[in-house]
C-alpha cells in the first residue's frame, strides 16, 4: 500500500533537503543574531528529518521514522538549554551578537 | 622419612622470618637462640634422612613439593634430590651451620642489631640448603643467587663502615659476574639436553660423544660460575676483603659452606665433565694456579683472617684441581675435611680477635697459649690438620689429592706438593706469631685478655675432634681399610678415576711429606719463636718478592687499572657525550620544537565562532568532494 508520502518522487524530497540543509548552514554561518543562527541549526536538523521520513518511507521499513522522533525529542531537550543559555548571556553582555562572544581564544 | 625433606630448609626459613619480624620485639637473648635451635633442628632431620639414605637408598629419591614453573613443554617443579651426594652436604652445612650459629651467641655478644644478624645467617642456611637439594639446575640456582645476596648482607654487616660496604658490593659484583657465567651454562644446558632436572640432563648426556663442543661450552660457562663462588683465578680477590663481615661469618660462608659451592656444583654434573676431558684440564690448572699463587700470598700477610682467608682461597684451588684430574669423591673428601678444619681455625681466629678486643694484626699478638688454654689446643689441632700431619683429617684428603694428581701429571703434582709445603709454612707462622713469644699487644689489651665462654668454646671443641678423627672415612688404601667415603658416594658418580697409585709411592708420599713437616715445623718455630723474627712494621720497608707478595701481586691494582678505571672511563664519556650531548638533547629537543610550533599554532584559535564554523563546512566540503573522486 502506498503512502500519501510516495505521491511525491524520491528526488523532490533529496532536493529540497538539500536546499533547506544548505539554508541553514549558510545561516549559522554568516548570520550575527545567536537566535537567528540557533534556527537555522534547527532548519538543518529537520531538512535532515524530513530525509528520514522519505527514505523510511519508499524503503518500507519504520525504523527510521522511529529515530526521527529520538530526533526530535533531542532537539527540544536541547532547545531548552540552549535558549536557556542564551537568556544568561543576554543577562550579562546584554546582547546576542556571537561575533561578541570570542574571549575563548589562544 | 625422605618425604619430609622439605622440613630442613624449612626450619631455617622459619627462623628467619620469626627473627626478621619481631626483631627488636624479640628479647635481645632469644634472636641467637632461636636461630641455632632451628638450624639444629634442620641438622637432626638431616641425619634421620642420612641414616636412612646410608641404609638403603641407593637409590635416589625425588621430593616434589609442587609446580613451580610450568609454561608450554617446559615443566620445572620445585623439588629436592635425595641421593648420597646431597645428604652429605646437608650433613656438612647443618652440622657446621648449628656449631657456628652457637659460638655466634658468644661472638656477638658485644653487638647490637642481633636480630638483623642471625636472620641473615638462618636465611644464608636456608638458601644454602635450597642450593644443594635443589633437583634440577634451576632451584639450585635459586639457592646459589641466594647465598650470594646473605654473603653480601653479612658481609657488609658493619654498614657504617665505607670500607665494609665497598668490599660487600666487591663480593657481589665479582660473584655476579661468575653467576652470568653459570646462568649461561644452565641454558645451554636446556638448549642440549632439553631438561633442567638433573637426572634428565644426566641420562642424556650419558648417551653423547666425548669432547662434543656443546658439552665442553658447558663445562666451562659452569666453571666460570664457581670460579666467582668458590675464589679461583681471576675471581677471587673478593675472598680476602670478604674478611670485612663478622668472623663466624666468615667460618660459616667463606670457608666451610658457600665458597664450596662450586665444588658442589662441578661434582653434581661431573657426568658433563667425564665428556670433557678438555674443560677438566683448565679446571684442573686454573686449581693449580689459584692454590699456588694463593698460598705465597698467604706468606707475607699479617692479618690472622687475612692468611685464612688466602689459604681458604689455596685449598679451594687443591679441590679444583681434584676436580680437574677426574677425582670427584676426593675432591668432596677435602671440602668436608676442610669444612671441619677450616670452620675450626676460622673460629679460633674469632676466639683469639675476641680475646685481643677486635685485634686483628699478628704483629700486636703473641703468647697467647696460657690465657686461651682451649683455644690454643684446638687452634693447634687445626693448624695441624691443614698442614697435614697425620693422623688428622686434613692429612689424608691433602694426601689423596696429591696421589691422584701425580698419575694425571708429575708436573702438577710437583707444583700442589710446593703448595703444601707453603700452607704448612704459612700456617706454622701463623700458629707460632700467635701464641707464642712474648705477648706484643698494649698494656690495655693485656689486661681484658680472657677465654672465651662456653659457647664459644663448645664449637671449638667439637669441630677440633671433628677435624681429628674427620679423615677416618677416607683411608687410602695401603692400609687396607675400606674406604667409606668413595663407597658411599659410588652410586652418584659415573666414571671415576679409580686408578690408584702403587703402594710404594704412597708410603713414600707419606713418609715425604711427615717428613717435610717436621722440618717445617722447627724452621718456622726457630724463626719465629726462638729467633723471634717479626713481620716488617711497615710494608713499604720489604724488597722483591717480599714486596710483591705482600701487596697480593697487586691483582687488585691491575684490576683496578685494567677493568675499573677503563669502566668508569667509558662510563663517563658515555654519560658526557652520548646520553648528555645527544639523547637529552634528542629528548629536550623534541619538546621545545612541539613547544615553539604549538605557540604558532594557537593563533589559529581565534575565538571567532564564524570562523571556526567556516572552516569546518570548509572541511566537510572537501572531505565530501574526496570520498566522491576517490
Amino acid at each position: 500500500m502506498n503512502s500519501i508520502l510516495q505521491v511525491i518522487p524520491l528526488n523532490y524530497y533529496v532536493a529540497l533537503a538539500a536546499i533547506l540543509f544548505s539554508i541553514g548552514v549558510m545561516g549559522v554561518m554568516f548570520r550575527r543574531n545567536a537566535i537567528i543562527v540557533f534556527m537555522c541549526i534547527e532548519l538543518m536538523l529537520n531538512a535532515v528529518n524530513m530525509l528520514l521520513t522519505a527514505f523510511s518511507t519508499y524503503h518500507g521499513d519504520a525504523s527510521g521514522q522511529v529515530m526521527v522522533f529520538f530526533i526530535m525529542a533531542v532537539a527540544a531537550a536541547e532547545v531548552a538549554v540552549g535558549l536557556a543559555i542564551l537568556v544568561m548571556i543576554y543577562n550579562n553582555i546584554r546582547t546576542v551578537d556571537i561575533n561578541e562572544l570570542n574571549k575563548l581564544k589562544w | 622419612m625422605v618425604q619430609f625433606a622439605w622440613l630442613i630448609p624449612m626450619f631455617p626459613l622459619l627462623g628467619f622470618l620469626l627473627i626478621g619480624l619481631l626483631n627488636k620485639r624479640l628479647p635481645v637473648s632469644l634472636s641467637g637462640g632461636i636461630a641455632t635451635l632451628m638450624v639444629f633442628l634442620s641438622f637432626v632431620v638431616s641425619a634421620v634422612i642420612f641414616r636412612e639414605v646410608a641404609q638403603d637408598g641407593s637409590v635416589p629419591e625425588r621430593v616434589v613439593l609442587f609446580d613451580w614453573i610450568s609454561v608450554g613443554d617446559l615443566s620445572i617443579p620445585f623439588s629436592f634430590l635425595i641421593d648420597r651426594l646431597s645428604v652429605i652436604m646437608l650433613m656438612v652445612v647443618t652440622g657446621v651451620g648449628s656449631l657456628i650459629h652457637l659460638y655466634s651467641i658468644g661472638y656477638m655478644h658485644h653487638e647490637q642489631d642481633h636480630p638483623r644478624y642471625f636472620s641473615y645467617l638462618n636465611l644464608f642456611v636456608f638458601f644454602m640448603l635450597l642450593l644443594v637439594l635443589g633437583s634440577n639446575y634451576i632451584v639450585m640456582f635459586v639457592g646459589w643467587e641466594g647465598v650470594g645476596l646473605c654473603s653480601y648482607l653479612l658481609i657488609g654487616f658493619w654498614f657504617k663502615n665505607i670500607d665494609y660496604c665497598n668490599a660487600a658490593k666487591k663480593a657481589f659484583i665479582m660473584n655476579r659476574i661468575g653467576d652470568l657465567g653459570l646462568l649461561l651454562g644452565v641454558l645451554l644446558i636446556y638448549n642440549t639436553f632439553g631438561s633442567f632436572g638433573f637426572r634428565e640432563v644426566f641420562e642424556a648426556a650419558r648417551n653423547f660423544p666425548e669432547n662434543s663442543e656443546a658439552v665442553t661450552a658447558i663445562c666451562l660457562l659452569l666453571f666460570v660460575g664457581a670460579m666467582g663462588k668458590s675464589a679461583q683465578i681471576p675471581l677471587y680477590t673478593w675472598l680476602p676483603d670478604a674478611m670485612a663481615g663478622p668472623t663466624p661469618v666468615s667460618a660459616l660462608i667463606h670457608a666451610a659452606t658457600m665458597v664450596t659451592a662450586g665444588i658442589y656444583m662441578v661434582v653434581r654434573s661431573n657426568v658433563l665433565y667425564v665428556l670433557s676431558p678438555g674443560a677438566s684440564e683448565i679446571v684442573a690448572l686454573v686449581g693449580l694456579a689459584t692454590a699456588f699463587f694463593a698460598a705465597t700470598i698467604g706468606l707475607k700477610q699479617n692479618d690472622i683472617k687475612k692468611v685464612l682467608a688466602y689459604s681458604t682461597v689455596s685449598q679451594l684451588g687443591y679441590m679444583f684441581v681434584a676436580l680437574g684430574v677426574g677425582a670427584y669423591q676426593t675432591a668432596l673428601f677435602h671440602v668436608i675435611t676442610h669444612a671441619f678444619f677450616k670452620a675450626l681455625l676460622f673460629l679460633g681466629a674469632g676466639s683469639v680477635i675476641h680475646a685481643m678486643s677486635g685485634e686483628q694484626d699478628l704483629r700486636r699478638m703473641g703468647g697467647l697459649k696460657k690465657v686461651l688454654p682451649i683455644t690454643h689446643a684446638t687452634f693447634l689441632i687445626g693448624t695441624l690438620a691443614i698442614a697435614g700431619l697425620p693422623p688428622f683429617a686434613g692429612f689424608f684428603s691433602k694426601d689423596e689429592i696429591l696421589a691422584k694428581v701425580w698419575e694425571h701429571s708429575p708436573i702438577m703434582f710437583f707444583v700442589l706438593a710446593v703448595t703444601s709445603v707453603l700452607t704448612a709454612v704459612y700456617m706454622l707462622r701463623l700458629y707460632w706469631l700467635t701464641f707464642y713469644g712474648e705477648f706484643r699487644g698494649t698494656q690495655h689489651q693485656k689486661q681484658h685478655l680472657h677465654e672465651s665462654p662456653a659457647t664459644m668454646t663448645i664449637p671449638l671443641v667439637v669441630l677440633a675432634v671433628l677435624s681429628t678423627i674427620g679423615g677416618f672415612i677416607g683411608m687410602p688404601e695401603v692400609f687396607h681399610t675400606p674406604h667409606y667415603l668413595n663407597e658411599f658416594l659410588a652410586p652418584v658418580m659415573w666414571k671415576v678415576n679409580h686408578h690408584s697409585a702403587s703402594e710404594t709411592f704412597e708410603f713414600l708420599l707419606m713418609g715425604i711429606s711427615l717428613a717435610l713437616l717436621l722440618i717445617i715445623m722447627f724452621a718456622t718455630y726457630n724463626t719465629y719463636v726462638i729467633k723471634n723474627v717479626m713481620p716488617e712494621e711497615n710494608d713499604k720497608d720489604l724488597q722483591g718478592f717480599a714486596k710483591l707478595v705482600a701487596n697480593k701481586y697487586y691483582v687488585d691494582e691491575i684490576y683496578e687499572a685494567l677493568i675499573t678505571k677503563p669502566l668508569n672511563g667509558i662510563s663517563s664519556f658515555v654519560y658526557k657525550f652520548i646520553d648528555q650531548g645527544f639523547i637529552d638533547k634528542l629528548v629536550n629537543g623534541t619538546g621545545t620544537s612541539l613547544n615553539g610550533l604549538s605557540g604558532v599554532l594557537r593563533f589559529v584559535q581565534t575565538g571567532n565562532i564564524g570562523g571556526y564554523i567556516f572552516s569546518m563546512v570548509i572541511g566537510i566540503i572537501v572531505i565530501l568532494v574526496l570520498t566522491m573522486i576517490l
